[in-house]
């Protein structure tokens, strides 16, 4: 075992930290600490811009192979990378559903058809996804979709219709990744299709969801009739909850560990206003205080662990299964321990109508954390399946 | 970064798991429990010659090994986990750290050879609180010209009723604090030295009363200089502390391992109970708790390798000690509280292993420190 990092590590880790010095300045001088969880509406064309400036510098795709355009970086480089990013404050990316989801499965099940068309736009910051994977009856449940998928002869091209709900971003994005059904008699994981879709055309409408914060980034995505090119399906008809899940193996948890860069921001302002207004003399707020410090170093080590095994197969080893609970759980805690904190202040607005400081968005927000991306509950039973062998939940 | 343990890190760890699964059974556990001593001797002496544990991270200079911290944890992991009883503990992460840490190179020389040859030796510096630091120390010490005159007593010595070798804490007469500490080594037996066994409601580990009687110790048993030792020692209970941790994580890995199997043959309305959410959620959480616990401690133990080695990451010791220990603390009594309720009524049996774990799991919850302890030990340095 060895924590240090190389040398040759410890040099990228300032010239990344320099770039991003010498960069996150001027006009993207008020997008530090902006765009995370909670703030993911804000500033979205400052922010794209700003996905151009990274592509500038080289610094969109870090993760993909040289071949496909990406830097190649290790994976001990890209945990440098994320945490730099996050330690310098820079903005949330606007392109991470692209270059973390969209493109790694491109480049994986996609034809070079689709690499050629693709790859590009999310390489140089101008083209952004959008992820249509849950629906109104499809939640925990993801194989119950419903959109349909059909191949018309006449003019050669796909036609979708159906409705997705929770898409991150629709109304920024320039396309998203769909799986529909393509065998209308399927059921389950079968008969299912993974689609590249416009959003800019007559079938796509986006309508957001105002959430409990009174701010919208997700929204309901609706599919009339939309249309995408008979090349646009990735995988076979029928192979389309191959290449969904496919996307699970490359989320190593690389990204998590800039991920806990920012959620460090987050403490720390939560243990600055506890020195601040005296609750850190209180003995019970100290114990949680610590324990929220001592929760987010631990998520730090089991990163560690999660990125330095090889499990040789590909499989998720234990210590990844647990990671979205674990982490999940500890967010939403930190809301809650931040309110605690903050005392009867913590109802107090900045501004009507409904403007949320920090923390009390970090509250709100973090509720949403514990639900998506498979709620803590289905978390569990894929840990207890997946993990420990115990029976499967029946299907009727 | 490479946060995973290597080649030979895993044939240690391997090794460690097959000897003690046949060697701490259920059965051997029980007969240990059941002696006056608290362990086999002949395993004792087996583990000593043909494991080489005790060993382990002794330097070669010494007569060991000359491995690190992580192999150490490794082992101990296992040996919590098969619920060894054992005075490795005792003799290897208290005693032999200290005199890794404070020892004289006279006192190494001596010593050290002995304890890799199965002698065992303990810890004895807590007064009776539950404090586990310089402040836990009552006994004192008085200098009468070459030799120092110790008084007081002492609790929760690990097998300090049998060890061959004692490591005491005293203070110099009316220092309070981190003063005036001194580290004293000599052998158990020496005259005023008394030494009681405490019945222990966790069976799997002995613990031990000592009383101090104007025990007259020469300059030669003192561990450096005379009460400048409680830096040495809290580096010495971080160190005990990294290893308690690594066992508990071993505890937390078996007693779910026993409970999965327990509930994929237990049947009930027709089916295993391990098909019930109720069951499998509680499960997902033991195993959510066991991985976490295990990433607190390797990341313990390499922190503790550098702390050993003067390594660039050595101040982090006390934080990670603690880290580790606050969760592995509630995490294996939270698990072993489970795991009993999870086997239902056979769970609350004598017959069956639950309760040892229990037991162990609420013992070592509370020494070297409990998890409320230890997390005002990380929000003192966060806070104040």
């Amino acid at each position: 075992m060895k924590l240090q990092f190389s040398p040759a590590d410890e040099q990228f880790r300032a010239e990344i930290a320099a770039w991003l010095a010498d960069n996150l300045v001027g006009e993207f001088a008020q997008l530090k600490f902006r765009g995370g969880p909670g703030d993911e509406h804000m500033f979205p064309e400052e922010r794209k811009k700003w996905e151009r400036k990274l592509a500038e510098g080289g610094w969109t795709c870090v993760g993909w192979p040289k071949e496909h355009g990406g830097r190649g970086l290790s994976i001990e480089q890209q945990v440098i990378f994320f945490e730099e990013y996050a330690r310098a404050g820079a903005p949330g990316r606007m392109g991470h559903i692209g270059d973390g989801l969209a493109g790694p499965t491109i480049i994986a099940f996609g034809s070079d058809e689709q690499k050629k068309k693709y790859l590009p736009g999310i390489l140089s910051g101008t083209e952004f996804w959008c992820q249509g994977y849950s629906e109104p009856g499809a939640g925990s449940d993801l194989a119950n979709v419903k959109t349909k998928a059909r191949l018309d002869e006449a003019s050669g091209k796909w036609i979708i219709n159906g409705q997705k709900v929770w898409t991150s971003l629709a109304h920024e994005s320039e396309y998203c990744f769909v799986i529909a059904r393509t065998d209308p008699e399927s059921k389950a994981h079968k008969g299912l299709g993974f689609f590249l879709i416009k959003m800019d055309q007559p079938g796509v409408t986006v309508r957001p969801i105002e959430q409990i914060t009174g701010t919208s980034e997700f929204n309901e995505v609706f599919f009339d009739d939309a249309q995408c090119d008979a090349g646009d399906i990735v995988g076979e008809p029928g192979e389309g909850w191959k290449v969904a899940m496919g996307l699970l193996g490359y989320e190593r948890g690389v990204s998590t560990l800039g991920q806990q860069m920012a959620f460090q921001n987050e403490l720390n302002e939560v243990v600055a206003l506890a020195k601040r207004n005296g609750a850190a003399k209180d003995p019970v707020i100290r114990q949680r205080i610590a324990d929220a410090h001592i929760g987010l170093k631990i998520m730090r080590y089991n990163s560690m662990r999660m990125l330095s095994g090889n499990s040789g197969d590909g499989s998720l080893q234990k210590e990844a299964l647990i990671y979205k609970l674990y982490w999940a759980t500890w967010h939403r805690d930190l809301g809650e321990l931040a309110m605690d904190i903050l005392g009867a202040e913590a109802d107090i607005l900045l501004d009507a109508p409904y403007e949320l400081n920090r923390l009390q968005s970090l509250f709100l927000f973090t509720r949403s954390d514990t639900i998506y991306g498979g709620t803590n509950q289905i978390q569990r039973n894929i840990i207890a399946e997946r993990g420990l062998g115990m029976p499967k939940e029946l299907r009727p | 970064m490479e946060f995973a343990f290597t080649q030979e890190q895993e044939m240690i760890r391997d090794t460690a798991a097959s000897f003690l699964k046949d060697a701490s059974t259920s059965a051997a556990i029980r007969s240990a429990m059941a002696s006056d001593l608290g362990y086999s001797p002949d395993l004792w002496q087996r583990i000593c010659t043909d494991m080489y544990w005790q060993a382990l991270h002794i330097p070669e200079e010494y007569g060991g090994m000359g491995l690190g911290y992580v192999e150490l944890v490794a082992v101990l992991e296992q040996m919590g986990r098969y619920l060894l009883c054992s005075p490795y503990l005792a003799t290897v992460a208290m005693a032999t750290n200290a005199l890794l840490i404070a020892g004289t190179d006279d006192q190494k020389t001596e010593i050290l050879p002995q304890l890799i040859e199965g002698k065992t030796a303990t810890l004895a510096f807590n007064g009776g609180s539950n404090l586990w630091s310089a402040d836990a120390v009552t006994a004192s010490y008085k200098r009468d010209g070459d030799t120092a005159i110790l008084n007081g007593q002492y609790r929760y010595v690990l097998d300090g009723h049998s060890a061959d070798y004692l490591i005491i804490a005293a203070r110099e007469e009316g220092s309070i604090g981190a003063e005036g500490i001194s580290l004293f080594v000599c052998a158990a037996d020496t005259d005023g030295i008394k030494r009681s066994l405490l019945p222990t409601m966790d069976q799997s580990r002995r613990q031990a009363a000592i009383e101090l009687t104007d025990l007259r110790l020469p300059t030669e048993s003192v561990m450096g200089d005379f009460g400048t030792a409680a830096k040495a020692l809290s580096k010495i209970l971080d160190l005990a502390t990294v290893a308690l941790a690594a066992e508990q994580a071993g505890g937390m890995q078996q007693i779910l391992d026993i409970t999965v199997d327990y509930t994929k043959s237990r049947n009930q309305f027709g089916r295993a109970i391990a098909g019930f959410q109720a069951i499998k959620h509680k499960a997902a959480d033991m195993m959510l708790r066991n991985e976490v616990a295990r990433s607190a401690v390797y990341y313990a133990a390499c922190i503790a390798d550098d702390a050993l080695s003067a390594g660039p990451l050595a101040d982090e010791l006390a934080e990670a000690a603690s880290i580790a220990k606050s969760y592995c603390s509630e995490a294996y009594f939270k698990n072993a509280g489970e795991a009993l309720q999870m086997h239902g009524g056979v769970g609350f049996t004598w017959e069956y292993d639950v309760h040892l774990y229990f037991k162990r799991a609420k013992a070592s919850e509370h020494f070297l420190g409990n998890s409320v302890y230890h997390r005002e030990r990380v929000a003192g340095v966060l806070l104040d």
